[in-house]
């Protein structure tokens, strides 16, 4: 049946009603236009715009972290918890399609976790900004100075959504392959920097970073660039000094 | 990979828009523009929209999308061209302060409903 009715609408003949079961015939000439233009995503961005607001008022900075899944988005956020809590009070919402696993681990930071298994809402490939304001109700938010929401694991979908957030950071491993930006190029544009991880891994691969670099840069001219492992915690500092920074201008702001 | 989502989204809004009738109202067309940037795939939304719209308002409507380019304007010399290759850089001086100016649509422009009227006219 869907078969049939699909092959139907993609024939290249105009489509008429005749076949179809409704009461009103018309002709191609017959129809009247109705200006709508409206932003499909309109709901979301009033959303985003609701979660923008409440977090101003508490000057929480809000930081959305993407990447492709396994290019050690929980690990990097393991790590920079350990170094900057308790001085800066954080939460961490995780997003994930099925299981508790990354928010058991984060966790063990001490920081409010809440975990979105997005199975609830289709099995989506991204975080929504009503998912985050509903998560939000787990949440004390007095204290609270950075939220990171861990985004699902994919470099197409979560770009597309604001959720509220303050910046957007995109983890990029160095087993992924460097033309990466240049295939997710929405991803490398819409983020405020990026972070090249794993370069403990660098002696075993045929990875270029300078070609990685640039190919980043071709993306996004004036993005900053972290080059680091967060295993080692190599070359972790500068990233704690841009969050540092991030966190503290949102606190003055309020 | 959210296509059915967007779908749903298109439909919610396409329906608030059909005038209010005492006799139902066909709803022949949904024209969409949707920016080369935008994350969604042309022929997955419109597998999708078919299947969503037939237990809605919107049922027998043919989905229309528009595809927008991507086109950049240089903050440094102010020329416009179009991203067709993923280099966000100047044509003309390579830098790197660009505005984006189109390509991240993902809008509603109109609907086309069936106007009785218009068969006698």
């Amino acid at each position: 049946m869907a078969t049939h009715h699909k092959a139907f609408h993609k024939g290249s003949q105009p489509h008429t009603h005749d076949t179809h079961d409704t009461a009103v015939h018309t002709v191609k000439s017959g129809t009247r236009e109705i200006k709508v233009v409206r932003r499909v995503l309109d709901v979301n961005d009033q959303m985003a715009e609701k979660n923008r607001r409440l977090f101003a008022d508490h000057g929480i900075f809000v930081l959305n972290v993407m990447s492709s899944p396994g290019s050690g988005k929980t690990t990097t956020l393991e790590k920079t918890l350990a170094q900057i809590m308790p001085e800066i009070g954080c939460a961490v919402i995780v997003g994930d399609i099925c299981t508790t696993n990354d928010a058991d681990r984060l966790a063990v930071s001490g920081a409010p976790v809440v975990q979105v298994n997005t199975d609830e809402f289709g099995g989506d490939c991204h975080l929504a900004a009503h998912v985050i304001e509903k998560a939000l109700g787990g949440i004390d938010l007095h204290g609270i100075q950075l939220l990171i929401v861990e985004n699902v694991g994919n470099l197409v979908c979560p770009a597309e959504f604001d959720i509220g957030e303050d910046a957007r950071v995109v983890i990029l491993s160095v087993t992924e392959g460097e033309d990466k930006p240049l295939k997710y190029p929405l991803m490398f544009r819409e983020c405020d920097i990026a972070i090249l991880n794993k370069t403990d891994l660098l002696p075993y691969l045929d990875f270029d970073m300078g070609e990685a670099v640039n190919n980043i840069r071709q993306i996004h001219p004036d993005m900053p660039i972290i080059e680091m492992s967060s295993k080692t915690q190599e070359g972790m500092a500068p990233w704690l000094e841009w969050l540092k920074q991030q966190v503290q201008k949102k606190h003055k702001r309020r | 990979m959210h296509e059915m989502g967007i779908a749903l989204q298109i439909i919610e809004i396409a329906s608030a828009s059909i005038p209010r009738s005492e006799t139902p109202i066909q709803v022949e067309k949904v024209n969409l523009k949707v920016g080369k940037m935008a994350a969604i795939v042309s022929d997955s939304l419109q597998f999708c929209f078919e299947i969503a719209a037939k237990d809605s308002l919107l049922s027998g409507a043919a989905l229309h999308i528009e595809e927008v380019p991507v086109r950049a304007r240089c903050k440094e010399c102010d020329t416009v061209w179009t991203i067709d290759e993923p280099v966000f850089k100047c044509q003309q001086c390579s830098s790197g302060q660009i505005d984006i100016i189109s390509g991240r649509e993902l809008n509603i422009e109109s609907i086309e409903i069936a106007d009785e009227e218009a068969d006698f006219g």
